[in-house]
């Protein structure tokens, strides 16, 4: 396969000025917040919604709405990486951890699958969605997130590629093996790691 | 109403690229409900990590295409079945 | 000419720049020599891509202006507000510069003279791109196919391709604009969006059992399809191709 064909004075829309260090390597910082989409947007009222932690585990745990927004939750600043390559600096979310939805739990499971309306999954050990490294997050950049971009709450795991963030979250079912989600099974990779560049399968 | 849906017929060059021949004007059958529709016009959402391919009639996906330039991963489970014209 | 047209390897070919038009004020035409080009048929597309020095690549996907008959291929490209590569196409390229395209591809969305007719396109600003190539197409083929071309914009100025296709109207090709910003003062043509009431007073009526053909922004295409629909027209004889929420 021969090299592209670079066009003259071609540089799409990105920014200069991002330290390196901060950008994972095959990535390119943005201002912008491109939206992403396998399916439709789902519409779920909020006296409709709930989360639902399923699978191995002592008993079914359920939030409402309510109940989950009564639960402490945090502002949090990160950096977000989308296997695309784009990469957004200081993202501001507010959302409460996922080790809290947790607290109550008992398992010994080592594995979740988030599980969405519209029937994204993504699956990711448990031990990188606890010790605050997730959150179901419920607000961006000050205000209720929009459903475009997840709302109500969406997954945000912002030490992987942000196709394991996933949108419209509605729960997780844990489970003692690894069981790839929507794009794991399909070409992308099963961790994701951008800093190892883990994009897809066998990288 | 979904502003991101396009046509089947946008995803017609990755198609080409796994098919060999022009698919959008191959019938495809949901595996979801049975609908039967071609393949141009399904609902196709190609601003994601990949296409996806769905039932315009029940939105279950049809296909999953994702490629890296070098190898292209297609998951056909949403098709039950798929008439080509050769 | 199907068989060409559809049965080939699709790979990236590489395509120069002859010349750039202005359309309006923020859509051009891009005149490409394509060495490789196989031809194509009235509504297929292409998929373009760019790529930077330091490896950054964009990829957007086109449909082609010109007819089959054209020497050049022609692509309109509409400047979108912050697109990524849009601003490229219409604001930096020249004469001489050079991109990846792919194509042409889908055959579904694609009129020739042998499907007949009568002929409704519907179009949504630079949705009326792949209908123009069916245009040129009828034109040049000098096929006498009743045709009518529905063809929304925002205003008068915004009107892609106006002077040629009020050069091409004949008693069995019809064109009616609607402006839905801002018209004329002495406008006395339709001037909102289109609806079932003006699809049916402009016809073909779904008795005539009419090929159709919508193009444009996502909303549009969804509106107009469905007043179709409403009308009675069959489903089927319906071929939508959505650009998107923003266009191309």
């Amino acid at each position: 396969m021969s090299p592209p064909i670079v066009s003259r004075g071609f540089r799409g829309r990105r920014r200069d000025d991002s330290p390196p260090d901060r950008v994972p390597p095959g990535q390119y910082a943005t201002d912008d917040f491109p939206v992403l989409s396998a399916g439709p947007t789902p519409q779920v009222p909020l006296d409709e919604w709930d989360f639902t932690i399923t699978g191995e585990v002592d008993e079914l745990h359920r939030f409402t709405w309510e109940e989950f927004r009564a639960l402490p939750s945090e502002t949090i600043t990160v950096d977000i990486h989308c296997v695309t390559k784009w990469t957004k600096l200081d993202t501001a979310w507010e959302g409460v951890r996922v080790e809290t939805l947790l607290e109550s739990v008992e398992t010994s499971a080592e594995y979740v699958v988030a599980v969405c309306d519209g029937g994204y999954t993504t699956n990711l050990p448990l031990e990188d969605v606890v010790d605050g490294k997730a959150w179901v997050a419920f607000g961006y950049d000050g205000e209720p997130l929009d459903p475009e971009h997840g709302g109500p709450a969406r997954l945000l795991v912002p030490h992987l590629y942000f196709w394991k963030s996933a949108k419209w979250v509605r729960g997780l079912q844990l489970a003692s093996t690894d069981e790839p989600g929507f794009w794991e099974s399909n070409g992308y990779h099963l961790y994701g790691d951008p800093w190892r560049e883990q994009r897809y399968t066998g990288d | 109403m979904d502003d991101m849906k396009l046509d089947g017929n946008a995803a017609a060059g990755i198609l080409q690229q796994i098919f060999a021949v022009e698919v959008t004007t191959a019938s495809g059958t949901c595996d979801g409900c049975g609908a039967v529709e071609p393949v141009g016009a399904v609902s196709v959402y190609a601003r994601a990590a990949g296409t996806v391919l769905r039932c315009p009639h029940c939105e279950a996906v049809l296909m999953k295409v994702v490629t890296d330039g070098e190898r292209i991963w297609v998951d056909l489970r949403g098709l039950r079945a798929l008439e080509l014209s050769v | 000419m199907a068989g060409t047209a559809v049965h080939r390897r699709l790979t990236w070919q590489v395509a120069e720049v002859v010349d750039v038009v202005p359309e309006t004020e923020s859509v051009k035409t891009l005149r490409l020599d394509v060495p490789e080009w196989a031809g194509h048929l009235p509504g297929q597309h292409v998929d373009i891509r760019l790529t930077a020095e330091d490896g950054y690549q964009a990829e957007r996907s086109y449909s082609i202006a010109s007819a089959p008959e054209s020497e050049a291929v022609e692509l309109t490209v509409e400047h979108v507000e912050d697109g990524e590569v849009s601003p490229y196409l219409t604001g930096e390229l020249r004469q001489g510069d050079r991109f990846e395209l792919r194509g042409p591809v889908g055959g579904y969305f694609v009129w020739e003279p042998s499907r007949g007719g009568p002929l409704l396109l519907v179009a949504g600003g630079s949705g009326v791109v792949p209908l123009m190539a069916m245009v040129r197409h009828r034109v040049a083929a000098g096929a006498e196919i009743t045709t009518t071309l529905l063809f929304s914009s925002r205003g008068w100025d915004d009107v892609i391709y106006r002077d040629e296709l009020e050069g091409l109207e004949t008693n069995s090709l019809r064109v009616v604009h609607t402006l839905t910003r801002s018209h004329p003062d002495d406008w006395i043509g339709y001037s909102r969006r289109v609806d079932p009431e003006m699809l049916r007073e402009l016809g073909p009526a779904p008795e005539e059992r009419p090929q159709v053909y919508v193009c444009g922004p996502t909303p549009f295409v969804e509106a107009v399809a469905k007043a179709l629909v409403e009308l009675d027209h069959e489903p089927a004889s319906i071929r939508t191709e959505r650009f998107g929420p923003t266009g191309g």
